[in-house]
């Protein structure tokens, strides 16, 4: 017996004898005889206490951050998530619900989706936040695509900055290549806003950064901003949310469509997913923004409630002219977001975001005082840097891991000249004795070199 | 931070107007470094517009607002195509375990032995239960699997300079989602119409397909729940033209056991986990929709994927220096290898690569992790049989409520359906569907799918899943009779239903004409 099949061998008798059948199979009759019921070579069921155990055999195959002292990040961010937020997000009601299509039934997730969109949208700046999108890398490529069909489909260049998370980039290429777009500004290897400014010109439909760089580097974008708009195009900027507790967000310098990736926002690292893939616009760019949008409406009693809204945009009702394929959203993602950011609040987001700026100033001081060591990353940056090592980054981590110390992210994995770069990412979880501890370790590996 | 002073009343009050300036709901700790000054160059936000609320009342906000849900945890939800089934809670205990949820993506693979072996022995399960040659298990959701299916099928035929291969064929009956993903992928989607048994019409097939058809888009069971009944026919008509036919697993879960899409001519096909392999719907998702292709295609499977490296004989004990010499071999072919670490004592080592002429990649990492987990749990728990199973009873229950009520309900195709039927809602003249879904809400169940396939007039698209009772599926068909009833009797009952939930009926048309989206557009009121 299966625990989630409830019949039994009555009801099946029932049920079968009032469709005047014998078997079940004979149910399935419009499959082609010869591939009917093919063996299917699977292990037979096991019971939940044997499932939980193999599925703990295989967890513990992984060291995770909370075994080690971790410094990696790139992309994937820990931050502390209260336990608050787990019961709440636990709750079966949100879980177990769909898309709201059915308003009257989903109040609850339509409500916690439009305070999603207004906390992101005050924490960004931006006019327009959707319910959000796959993850951060997927809503990026899908804000290129808006600003190439708001600029009319006929400015075929984008320009991207080469300092954008290198998967990110490797994703924005998979969703152009149909449309034939060119990108200006990853063999340039330009990352600098005036380096990018030389790349604009009129066949350009946006230019696209990130803030802070995929190694933390903080930058400003203000006048790069105006001299895009000047040429005509669109200024699209993927951000860590994290980080505008404390920074002027984009939307205040004039961002067109800002996205970002908010796993950072109260989810787990879960080996990368899901994410969640914020998306926002200014102005009427909304009226070709992908994905779902939660809205205000009244009842005939005029009772204020929650609807999906703009549904033209979408694939059920446009089909090929719809402004993006997409169908679900990330809503658990985004309900977790939305709760992170109403546990956290003014003062909370604010002191983590403070908190991780100052202990990555720390460790950067720290490691970068080391001898042999050095750290090349453009200051201010934001909860990463990029540390120097005397020798190749992935032997450092290979014998840090020995010491129980995750100590950053070679960048040989995505750019193979930079072999002895070492990203470092320090986040309000990383104590003051961990950094200590990491700078210990990497210290002695120069010992070592020295003596011998 | 606004008070409740604006003129939008919603039943749970929003989460800024229980804010007061100085409240906390969290603690951070405090700082254990010196002072670092924020730096001058860098512009400072001036304002941070975030609610202040205690622990206490984000607590009670969000869980009064889940109590205004329908849920499968506290309602059936047989909303066809969804497939709302029983989401096992063990499902979600596997995936919070910290050697997952705790597991950085961007670890060495020696330290996440355990996340590759996982995605590895799903890649291999679902292989095994369609017969396909390779899965990705990188899509985010089923309309990314879609996506990333044609974009599989465009890199195909431009591999071999067929470059005029411009449009691709859809049935009518298709989920909008198919000829977006066309769009999306450059073709033109081009419609193909059904049959009065609710296939494709063949001979209007035949007809459109010639050496400017890159392919055929179809879903079987299709949206009506009926199995396309010559699918074979089907698709060698698409590979004769030169096609190829990517297949919509959307309505996979009919099928568990019973056919494996690859024996019938599909060359690429999505897999929506979160429907047959019954992860959590989340209000909306995260889904999770990976690809599987045949021999033809999989070299074009977005990457990374993972691969076995195994122990080849007993002779070699060094199998460190194996892994080793692989791990080399695969990187002399121009795949991305991760060498920071070489495992001591393993008889296996899962390691990612890109398959040989992969699209690239759809996302960030490696698929929805998290979802990936919950579906392999189950698969481990169901196992062959168990999915089987699942299959059975779930065609048993649509076809079981189908006779249930189809003496009231008209049933516009007339043959045995696989997991969901599709009935029309004219029961009496004036009344809609969206008369009766409302009233269903009365009656404490989530209505079906509505207006929904296109094809069908009045559309209620009922799919009630394996995992509910004869008892629940006999009180869903009288709630149906009933309401049939009521129609004919005291139809304002139900045009102004519903009756008792949170808020009446909704206006859907209000809100698109000027909508308001966020806190901002509400103060503006």
């Amino acid at each position: 017996m299966i625990p989630y099949i409830p019949h039994t061998d009555e009801d099946r008798r029932v049920m079968l004898s009032a469709l005047g059948l014998e078997r079940v199979e004979d149910l399935f009759q419009a499959i082609p005889e010869k591939h009917r019921k093919p063996v299917i070579d699977l292990p037979p069921p096991l019971s939940e206490a044997e499932v939980v155990r193999e599925l703990k055999r295989i967890a513990s195959r992984n060291t995770t951050a909370e075994e080690t002292a971790f410094f990696l990040g790139a992309g994937a961010y820990r931050h502390f998530i209260p336990a608050a937020l787990e019961a709440i997000v636990s709750r079966g009601e949100f879980l177990t619900s769909y898309t709201p299509y059915q308003p009257e039934a989903s109040q609850g997730t339509l409500q916690a989706m439009f305070e999603y969109q207004s906390l992101l949208a005050d924490l960004l700046g931006m006019d327009t936040v959707n319910a959000s999108h796959y993850d951060g890398a997927a809503a990026l490529a899908e804000g290129v695509l808006l600003a190439y069909r708001a600029r009319g489909g006929e400015r075929k260049t984008v320009v991207l900055s080469s300092a954008l998370h290198p998967e990110y980039i490797e994703t924005v290429k998979t969703y152009i290549e149909p449309f034939g777009l060119r990108i200006r500004g990853i063999e340039e290897g330009a990352w600098r806003p005036e380096e990018l400014e030389g790349l604009v010109d009129e066949t350009v439909c946006c230019v696209v950064v990130p803030f802070p760089t995929f190694t933390g580097t903080l930058l400003v974008y203000r006048s790069l901003c105006m001299a895009t708009h000047e040429k005509g195009a669109l200024f699209v900027v993927s951000v860590d949310p994290i980080s505008l507790a404390l920074f002027e967000p984009p939307g205040s310098f004039g961002a067109d469509i800002v996205t970002g990736e908010g796993q950072c926002l109260g989810s787990h690292l879960s080996f990368g997913g899901p994410g969640l893939g914020i998306f926002a616009t200014r102005g009427e760019l909304l009226r070709k923004m992908p994905g779902r949008l939660a809205g205000v409406t009244c009842d005939r009693r005029d009772k204020n409630g929650f609807v999906l809204t703009l549904n033209t945009r979408e694939q059920h009702i446009r089909r090929e002219k719809a402004t993006s394929n997409i169908c679900s959203n990330q809503g658990h993602v985004a309900l977790r977001a939305a709760v992170y950011l109403s546990l956290l609040g003014k003062t909370g987001l604010r002191k983590v975001a403070e908190l991780t700026y100052r202990k990555a100033c720390y460790a950067a001081e720290r490691l970068g005082s080391l001898s042999g060591f050095r750290v090349t990353s453009p200051s201010p940056f934001f909860r990463e840097f990029v540390l120097q090592c005397p020798i190749s980054a992935e032997e450092v981590v290979r014998r840090l891991v020995e010491h129980r110390i995750v100590p950053g992210l070679p960048l040989s994995k995505y750019y193979p000249d930079r072999n002895q770069e070492l990203l470092v990412c320090v986040t309000e979880l990383n104590t003051r004795e961990e950094i200590d501890r990491l700078a210990e370790a990497l210290r002695g590996i120069q010992a070592k070199r020295e003596n011998r | 931070m606004t008070t409740r002073k604006h003129r939008i009343r919603t039943v749970e009050p929003f989460i800024w107007e229980l804010s007061a300036p100085g409240r906390v709901g969290a603690s951070v700790p405090e700082p254990d470094v010196p002072e670092y000054p924020l730096p001058e160059e860098i512009p400072l936000r001036r304002d941070l517009p975030l609610p202040e609320v205690s622990e206490l009342e984000v607590v009670r906000h969000f869980t009064r607002l889940s109590r205004l849900n329908y849920s499968i945890d506290t309602h059936m939800y047989p909303l066809g195509s969804c497939t709302m089934k029983y989401n096992p809670k063990v499902n979600d205990l596997a995936a919070s375990l910290p050697g997952f949820s705790e597991a950085h993506p961007l670890l060495p693979e020696d330290l996440c032995q355990g996340s590759l072996e996982l995605l590895y022995r799903l890649q291999t399960a679902i292989e095994t239960l369609t017969g396909f040659h390779s899965v990705s298990l990188q899509p985010a959701a089923g309309a990314q699997g879609e996506l990333t299916g044609v974009l599989m099928i465009r890199a195909f035929h431009q591999d071999r300079g067929d470059t005029k291969r411009t449009r691709i064929l859809i049935p009518d009956s298709a989920h909008g989602t198919n000829p977006a993903s066309v769009s999306m992928a450059g073709f033109t989607a081009e419609q193909i119409p059904s049959d009065k048994r609710g296939n494709v019409d063949l001979a209007v097939l035949r007809e459109r397909c010639d050496d400017t058809v890159a392919g055929l888009m179809i879903t079987n069971p299709n949206t009506l729940g009926l199995f396309e009944e010559h699918i074979e026919e089907v698709t060698s008509i698409v590979h004769r033209a030169g096609g190829l036919v990517y297949g919509d697993g959307a309505n996979f879960n009919a099928l568990l056991g019973y056919l494996k899409p690859a024996d019938v001519g599909i060359d690429v096909m999505h897999f929506n986990l979160h429907k047959t392999f019954s992860t959590p719907h989340g209000g909306g998702g995260p889904g999770a929709g990976p690809v599987g292709a045949g021999a033809l295609l999989a070299p074009y499977l977005p990457g990374p994927v993972v691969r076995r490296l195994e122990q080849r004989s007993q002779e070699q004990p060094n199998f460190r220096e194996q892994v080793e010499k692989q791990k080399e071999s695969l990187h002399r072919t121009g795949h991305s290898v991760d060498r920071t670490g070489l495992p001591e004592v393993y008889s296996e080592y899962f390691t990612l690569v890109y398959p040989e002429k992969s699209i690239g990649r759809v996302k960030a990492f490696y698929g929805n992790f998290g979802i990936l987990v919950r579906a392999f749990t189950y698969i481990l728990q169901m196992g062959g049989d168990g999915l089987r199973s699942v299959a059975e009873h779930a065609v048993l229950n649509a076809n079981y409520l189908k006779h249930l009520i189809e003496k009231t309900y008209r049933i516009p195709y007339e043959r045995p359906c696989m997991h969901e039927f599709v009935a029309t809602g004219e029961v009496a003249p004036g009344i809609h569907t969206m008369d009766i879904a409302k009233r269903l809400l009365d009656y404490g169940f989530h209505p079906p799918t509505v207006y929904f396939p296109l094809i069908v007039k009045e559309a209620l698209m009922i799919e009630p899943t394996e995992t509910e009772s004869r008892q629940t599926l006999e009180a869903f068909a009288e709630a149906l009779l009933q309401i049939a009833q009521e129609a004919v009797t005291s139809p304002d009952l139900l045009h102004e239903a519903p009756h008792d939930t949170p808020v009446g009926r909704l206006d859907e048309v209000r809100a698109a004409r000027e909508p308001i989206l966020n806190r901002r557009q509400t103060e503006k009121l």
